[in-house]
């Protein structure tokens, strides 16, 4: 890949924790890659909307609401439904260990919970870029 | 003090040359200033006891609010609960009394605390989440039924649409046949901090102003023993910002929602004691005492002598305080109980009215029964059994104590000027200055733990390979459906003619300048639902969005 990553951070929902990721936009941004930030109070319909304007290579969702369940698998199927299911998928936020699984079998690539350092992000979206 | 100061300083130079066999490198306070590897009476030369520090119940009040602190009267252990529907908070709250907890805590979900319904597509996914679910009157009468509303005093989270939950809960009372003036409790009603951290606004600052101006005035006449505001620090903190930063950024917020009092034409006196206080208690023991120590002089300081309060209530900083909930880890989350241990003790050291302990399970989920009761013991044995309620203030005195709290009220001082001279709390916010203060230091202390400059128990030292196996709180997945159907049954038993006069009044005074608050009270007891009157609102008022600052 020559162009440099896109990544669309953001938070689906109603939670109005961003902590986190803020911290994981400056990461990333410092990482090189180029990161939009949506803001709060996204629904799956604009976040997908907004990655399909942007071009995004990534999509990276915090959530800490307990919503996850729900919203999370929401926006891979619309995803699926626009055909840009090849957007990398990913989450973080306070996701139960329990719930990862079945969240992993509904499109979203990898969780990261409290705790994970930026490089182990950053590596991470490298790697399955580099697959496709 | 009897000895020479030039004495000790000179000695104080003697020792640190003669002793000190390699020079050792200072730590750096929760604000990055350099910490003395030893206080003496020397860092104490310019204080003068009587007029610095005084009397605990005097002012400046350093030492504490109440002369007798909790000699005369323990602090309230109240620990933030509430998930799922009114009926599954209920039974909570009334476990919570019956194993010694003396004040409730409303936790509110996602959708009530941004005012929308349960059946609002919006809400999916979040309803009964995060706390509660109240959609109408009927949820608030099944939250508190069985408790007497006249013997507890309740604390409600919610910021924009706190008029409405407050207008419920009187309407709660009155069927209780309890009057208003009985009632004692606490709403967040902190619609500032809410723009810079946690996010539940709905309307923009203006139009918040006044919603809370509203609610002050009405409380003062009607609910005279109610905290009408809970200005926080907390989620600020929690979001990045330092210690020094969590005060002088909250009581700027104080500051605007004064002045917009002094303006609605209200009387400083009439309103000022009825202002209460969250902060966040974080790991540093010593310094979070002293900037309880600081803030409580500082606050006394613009009370008295920039607002010209006479009444001494309104000159005290009565806060509640949670230990830190973003201080915890999901790794080896039992360690998370000895830090909230820590963090306790340093809230009860620093003389709070009213404290809520973390639960270890925070990191991974809802805390279970069994963990929130751990909080509480936390408490208990804190207050029972570790003697620090024996003597009032009792880190009072220490040189380090005092050089620090000295140190925490100049700087305060200092950045609240610098709010002042920007034009104060509002255009902070609005050209983002505080949110971007917040962002750059929670993104430079990931980088140091990261880096390693900053050592995190279980994260980034002393790791062991785990598999965490704590039993977690479960959500009930059917909860948005049974309130839904609660919903629907409420619009269609309700006199819909009645909730239509009462929202159209509500767009009226909402349009004019007219008090909000008994149009509230007349359109909560229609049974109108909060969505309903929060979308008349959001037609009026508008709603907030945020500025980019990322």
């Amino acid at each position: 890949m020559n162009r440099r990553i896109r990544v669309l951070a953001a938070k689906p929902g109603l939670d109005g924790h961003d902590r986190g990721i803020k911290v994981i936009c400056h990461g990333l941004r410092d990482a090189g890659m180029e990161v939009i930030y949506t803001g709060l109070r996204q629904t799956p319909e604009q976040i997908v909307a907004t990655a399909l304007q942007e071009d995004a290579d990534v999509i990276a969702l915090s959530i800490l609401s307990g919503a996850h369940d729900f919203l999370l698998p929401k926006v891979a199927t619309l995803l699926k439904e626009k055909q840009i299911d090849k957007t990398l998928l990913i989450a973080g936020g306070i996701i139960p260990e329990g719930d990862i699984e079945s969240l992993k079998k509904r499109g979203i690539s990898e969780v990261f919970g409290p705790g994970t350092r930026l490089a182990e992000i950053e590596e991470y979206i490298k790697g399955a870029l580099s697959k496709t | 003090m009897g000895e020479d100061i030039n004495e000790i300083r000179k000695e104080k130079k003697r020792w640190a040359e003669h002793s000190m066999k390699k020079p050792v490198e200072k730590h750096l306070s929760d604000w990055d200033d350099p910490l003395e590897l030893l206080y003496t009476p020397d860092d104490l030369e310019d204080s003068d006891y009587l007029s610095d520090i005084g009397f605990p119940g005097e002012y400046p009040f350093v030492r504490g609010i109440h002369p007798a602190m909790y000699l005369g009267r323990p602090w309230t252990k109240r620990q933030y609960a509430g998930f799922g529907t009114a009926e599954e908070t209920n039974e909570r709250y009334k476990y919570l009394l019956s194993q010694g907890q003396t004040g409730l805590s409303v936790a509110f979900d996602l959708p009530t605390q941004i005012g929308y319904d349960s059946d609002y597509a919006i809400s999916e996914g979040e309803v009964g989440k995060v706390g509660v679910a109240v959609d109408s009157l009927r949820d608030m009468e099944i939250i508190f039924d069985g408790l007497s509303l006249d013997k507890i005093s309740t604390s409600m989270t919610i910021n924009a649409p706190a008029g409405i939950l407050l207008a419920m809960y009187v309407a709660v009372a009155e069927k209780q046949s309890i009057p208003s003036e009985k009632l004692r409790g606490t709403i967040q009603n902190d619609i500032l901090k809410e723009y810079t951290a946690r996010g539940t606004y709905i309307f923009p600052p203006r139009p918040s102003l006044r919603l809370i101006t509203d609610i002050f005035g009405f409380c003062s006449k009607k609910i005279p023993l109610w905290n009408t505001i809970n200005v926080g620090g907390y989620h600020m903190r929690e979001a990045g910002c330092s210690a020094v930063q969590e005060i002088a950024f909250s009581f700027s917020n104080a500051i605007a929602y004064i002045e917009a009092g002094l303006k609605a034409g209200l009387d400083i006196d009439a309103f000022a004691p009825r202002i209460s206080w969250i902060f966040n208690t974080h790991n540093k023991i010593f310094e979070e005492v002293a900037k309880y120590r600081a803030a409580r002089k500082v606050w006394a300081n613009l009370l008295r002598n920039r607002f010209k309060a006479k009444n001494p209530k309104s000159w005290m900083l009565r806060f509640h305080t949670q230990t830190s909930g973003v201080s915890l880890t999901a790794q080896q989350p039992e360690n998370n109980l000895i830090r909230v241990a820590y963090q306790a003790l340093a809230a009860v050291l620093g003389g709070a009215q009213s404290l809520a302990a973390c639960s270890y399970d925070e990191a991974l989920a809802i805390p279970t029964e069994k963990s929130v009761r751990l909080s509480l013991r936390t408490q208990q044995i804190l207050a029972h059994e570790a003697g620090v309620t024996d003597t009032v203030d009792p880190l009072g005195g220490s040189y380090y104590i005092e050089a620090l709290t000295k140190k925490m009220e100049h700087k305060i001082n200092e950045l609240i000027a610098k709010i002042d001279d920007a034009g104060g709390a509002i255009p902070a916010i609005e050209n983002g200055y505080i949110q971007k203060e917040i962002e750059a230091r929670a993104y430079k202390i990931q980088r140091e733990i990261e880096q390693n400059q900053r050592t995190i128990v279980g994260v980034n030292e002393y790791k062991v390979a785990e598999k965490v196996d704590a039993a977690l709180f479960k959500a009930d997945p059917d909860v948005a459906q049974r309130q839904i159907k609660k919903l629907e049954s409420l619009k269609s038993s309700r006199d819909s003619k009645k909730v239509q006069a009462a929202l159209s009044a509500v767009q009226e005074a909402a349009k004019g300048n007219d008090n909000l608050m008994p149009h509230f009270m007349v359109a909560v007891k229609s049974y109108a639902t909060l969505g309903e009157i929060c979308d008349v609102l959001r037609e009026v008022f508008g709603e907030y969005h945020a500025v980019g600052t990322v």
